[in-house]
Formats: C-alpha cells, structure tokens, sequence
C-alpha cells in the first residue's frame, strides 16, 4: 500500500512476448537517452554540464576496470550489515513490545523520541563517537533502519487476530509457543513493509555518509570524481548506485514473495 | 489497539492493590524512563570517567542549548533549514499529486512515467547530489532542488496507486449523474483518494528533513545540518549535541504539524473517529 508494488507482467505462455511487453514498458528509458545522446552531441547543452550518455558508459566502462567493484562492495557490505542488524533486532523489539506490557511502557517514550528526528542529523555524532572507519557508518544506518522495523513489527503484532490467539491457547500452547507459531507468523506480512522502508533509507544513508565522511564506497568515489571534474565518472557511478538500490528492491520483492508464498 | 490489552498474558485478574500500582507504572513509567536516561547521562558525565569530548554533561548541553538558542543563530539556522525543507516538500507535493492523478488518468503520461517512478523509487536520489551541485550551484537553488527531487517518487508513486484505487462505482455514479470532468475530480476522486495521499506525503516529509541535512552537511553554508558538522569538525561536541536537540526538536513539530493537518482534513473520514496510534 505504502510502496506500489510495479512489477513488470508475467506472462507464462512464452519468452519472446514477454520480452516485447518488458521492452514497451521500458522504452521511454530509450527514449530518454536518445533524447539525451541527441542533444549533447547536437550542442544544445555544454558537455562541462551534462557530459554523452555514449561518453557516459564508456567512463563506466574503464572504472569498472578500476575501483568500481571495490567501492561497490564496501558500500554494500555496510549497508547489508547494517540492514540485517536492525531487522533482528528490531523485530525482536517491536514484538516483544506488543507482547509484554512493561517492555512497551519503558521501552515506547524512547521510541517515541527518536522516530521523528532526522537520522542523517547522527552523521556529526557518529564521527565524534566512532570516528570515520566502517563501524560509525554502520551504527548509522543500524539506527536509521531500526526505528521504522520497530515501529512496523509493533504495530503488526498488536494487529494480530485475537482468535487465533485464543484458539492456540486453547488447545494448550504454551507461551512462547504462541508467540512463535501465531504471533510472528501473522505479523510477518506487515514487518515486511517496514523492512521495505528500512531498505530505501538504508540506501540513503549509506550514500549520504559515505559522501561526509568516508575514504572508501560508492558515495566516497561520487563526491572523489565529482570534486575532481570527472562528470561523466560521475554520472557514471550515479547511475550504477541508483540501479544498485533498484535491484535490491526488486530482490526484496523477490525473497518477500517467497518467505509470503504461504499467504493468499 | 484498544483489543490489545487484553491479549497482554500478564493481566490475569489484579487484585485492587497490584491494579493501582499498575496503573501507577503505566502513567509514570514513560517519563520516568527518559528523566532516568537525562539523569543517567548527567551522573555518568559527572562523577563517571568519561571523556566530556565523547559525552559532555546534560547541563553543559542544555546551557549550550539555551545560548545558542537566545542568541537567535539557532533560530535563524532552524529558520533557513526549514524553508529549505518546507519550500521542497511544498514543490514535491504539487508536482507529485498532479502527475500521479495524471499518470492514473491519462494513458500517454502514465506510459512514460511508469518506468522512471519504477526505477527511481526504490533509487538513492541523494546519489546525484553532486551532480545538482553541478547544475545549480551551491546556495538555496540547488538544495531545495535535491531535497523536492528525492522526495517527490515516493509522492507520485502514492497518488497513482491511491487514484487508481478509487472505486469504479463511484466514478460511474457520478458520471451517470453529468458530473464534468473537473467535478470529478475535486469533488470525488481527490477527497476518495486524500487518505492515501496524505500517507504518501507523511513518508516524504521525513524524506525531505533527512536530506536537507545531508544537503547543508555537504554544500555548507548556513542551517542547521551545517552548523553541527561545522560543530563537529572544530571538535566542539556541545554543540554537535545541542544542534541534534534542536533538528530532534524542528522534526518532531514538523511532523506533528502534518499529523494535525491530516486530522483537520480527514475529519470527515472513519479513520479520526478511530484511535490511531502512530508508534
């Protein structure tokens, strides 16, 4: 509901229409680019301010050669570390809030302070405490993701059906065993969604702290190439970590759809 | 919400005592967490070895807190900060709404609109930032540039999904009754869509205060993210807290503002009768 879920028309029967449908769906991509080919090569628009696509890929082409991979993986590597950090922890949190009064009672004032403030205002906190290595970049956006799956996780499991509690404990479920066969379960569906939110901020603090404070990543190589009056690396390392966070995207839809193969 | 309570295992019939000291815990028990925390944090800065650079006292942080804020650079720092992200939030919702009711209603626009939204949602924007440095120079412009751009896929990506939500039935009633196009829309699709709506802008708000900060933190000048990094590189960790108090101070009203503004517009809707929680 939060995030339309836009994925490109399945069709069973065979490849090659589905392929034509893929290619209409995404030719004004096409079309942009022609357009944009066109009028740099055409001069219309100075290359000092936006530099050839055809300039653009090949620029893309010699730092693959390069460093690409490296600050790639760094980056990923902190932001997936971060990332799977607060879905446990912050699922185990909104859950058990939901479940035990008191853990809710202590535990939501906090909560309640945080949620509204800007994570990206804890980049000048994290340089203080941590300093500028890996491990303030991951507390970062540990702390940026964990809120939203905190706040999902708790309002799922509150949401849970009352009859399906009633019923397991009728039938003599302990505990905890309500809590793991029923209670998780069914609020899983919606702790997804927050673990959706989660995955598009960790995205962005990930670039937005690397470009602050870093010596490595892709964040640190845009600000490195763009300080430099590389543009069209620049642009080039752009588009790579834009199309970077569209495919992790469309692989959360992918392992959601499966871990939710259960459901309707 | 209000089932909830039922389902919590520890509420097995309390005597009168255990249900007063219970009712006690839960209306004292929220503050007495973060006066716990404030006093903590004092104690521990005080008597505790702790490095004032890492952690400096509370009371150092409020006195901080209260010169800056008395000396009006804080209000002027939040003043530009919030202009900044107010006036993108304002460009991002109009040119958010508009396209994405288009992209629901027009099949050209949709067409050409549906792959960009698909691939730029799920994007970090913040990426391009020094490429709109590039475009639009360091100061207001380009800023205010960023922070509308990454807000405002979220915004359209909510608005064609909520207007193409909007039930057929009651695009048809009102067609059947010689409703013109323009009636349609102010005065069935927007008010059937507006719930929806408002929940997108509600996720973009947050967007939009994260990145300004990032904005000020890396082209400089003045507001309130640069003058914490600013804070932060002259190692003066006073004002790196005070400056996080007043941004967590600037987010909660601005985002308050919104929940009452969606309260104020919805009061029509079932959802307000209800009790919302937000956390």
């Amino acid at each position: 509901m939060i995030f339309p879920v836009i994925v490109p028309v399945s069709l069973s029967d065979c490849g090659s229409t589905q392929m034509a449908l893929v290619l209409r769906r995404y030719s004004p991509l096409l079309l942009i680019v022609i357009v944009w080919e066109a009028v740099t090569r055409g001069g219309l628009i100075d290359e000092l301010f936006l530099p050839m696509f055809s300039d653009v890929v090949i620029a893309f082409w010699e730092i693959l050669q390069e460093d690409l991979l490296y600050h790639v993986g760094r980056s990923v590597a902190r932001g997936f570390t971060a990332l799977a950090c607060a879905i446990v922890f912050g699922a185990s949190i909104g859950v058990l809030m939901a479940w035990y009064k008191p853990v809710r009672i202590l535990v939501k004032p906090v909560i309640q302070c945080f949620y509204p403030m800007p994570k990206s205002a804890l980049i000048p906190l994290a340089i203080i405490w941590i300093g500028l290595g890996d491990a303030s970049k991951i507390t970062l956006i540990f702390i940026g993701c964990l809120l939203p799956v905190v706040v999902s996780a708790f309002n799922a499991a509150r949401g849970v059906d009352e009859v399906l509690i009633w019923s397991a404990r009728s039938m003599g479920a302990t505990e905890g065993e309500v809590l793991r066969e029923i209670v998780v379960p069914a609020a899983l569906p919606e702790i997804l969604h927050g673990v959706r939110v989660a995955l598009a901020l960790s995205f962005i603090l990930m670039v937005s702290s690397e470009l602050i404070i870093a010596n490595d990543g892709i964040g640190f190589l845009i600000g490195f190439l763009g300080e430099g009056g590389d543009f069209k690396g620049m642009f080039a390392c752009a588009i790579t970590i834009a199309s970077i966070g569209f495919c992790a995207d469309r692989l959360y839809l992918y392992v959601s759809g499966r871990i939710l193969s259960w459901q309707e | 919400m209000a089932g909830a309570q039922e389902t919590v295992p520890n509420d097995r019939k309390p005597s009168s005592m255990r249900a007063i000291g219970g009712r006690l815990f839960e209306t004292v028990g929220p503050y007495s967490v973060i006066v716990g925390i404030i006093v903590l944090w004092e104690a521990s800065a005080q008597w505790g070895d702790i490095d004032p650079f890492l952690l400096p006292a509370f009371s150092t942080v409020m006195s901080r807190f209260f010169a800056d804020l008395f000396s009006g650079k804080m209000l002027m720092n939040a003043g530009l900060t919030l202009w900044r992200a107010l006036t993108a939030f304002g460009i991002a919702g109009l040119l958010g709404v508009t396209l994405g009711i288009l992209m629901a209603r027009t099949v050209p626009v949709r067409w050409f609109f549906d792959p960009i939204v698909s691939i730029g949602l799920p994007a970090p924007k913040i990426a391009l930032l020094p490429i709109f440095m590039l475009w639009f120079g360091l100061f207001d412009a380009a800023k205010i540039m960023m922070v509308a751009f990454s807000a405002s896929f979220q915004i359209i990506a909510t608005t064609w999904a909520a207007t193409r939500a909007v039930e057929k039935e009651l695009i048809w009633s009102a067609r059947s009754l010689g409703a013109t196009d323009r009636q349609l829309l102010w005065q069935v699709i927007l008010p059937a869509a507006l719930p929806q709506i408002l929940t997108g802008l509600q996720i973009a708000l947050p967007i939009c205060m994260i990145v300004v900060l990032v904005t000020e933190m890396v082209m400089g000048g003045e507001g309130l993210g640069s003058a914490m990094l600013r804070a932060s590189r002259f190692a003066d960790s006073p004002g790196v807290f005070s400056g996080i108090l007043s941004i967590g101070i600037a987010g909660f009203l601005v985002i308050k503002s919104l929940e009452i503004v969606r309260r104020r517009l919805l009061s029509w809707h079932q959802e307000v009768a209800q009790d919302r929680a937000t956390v």
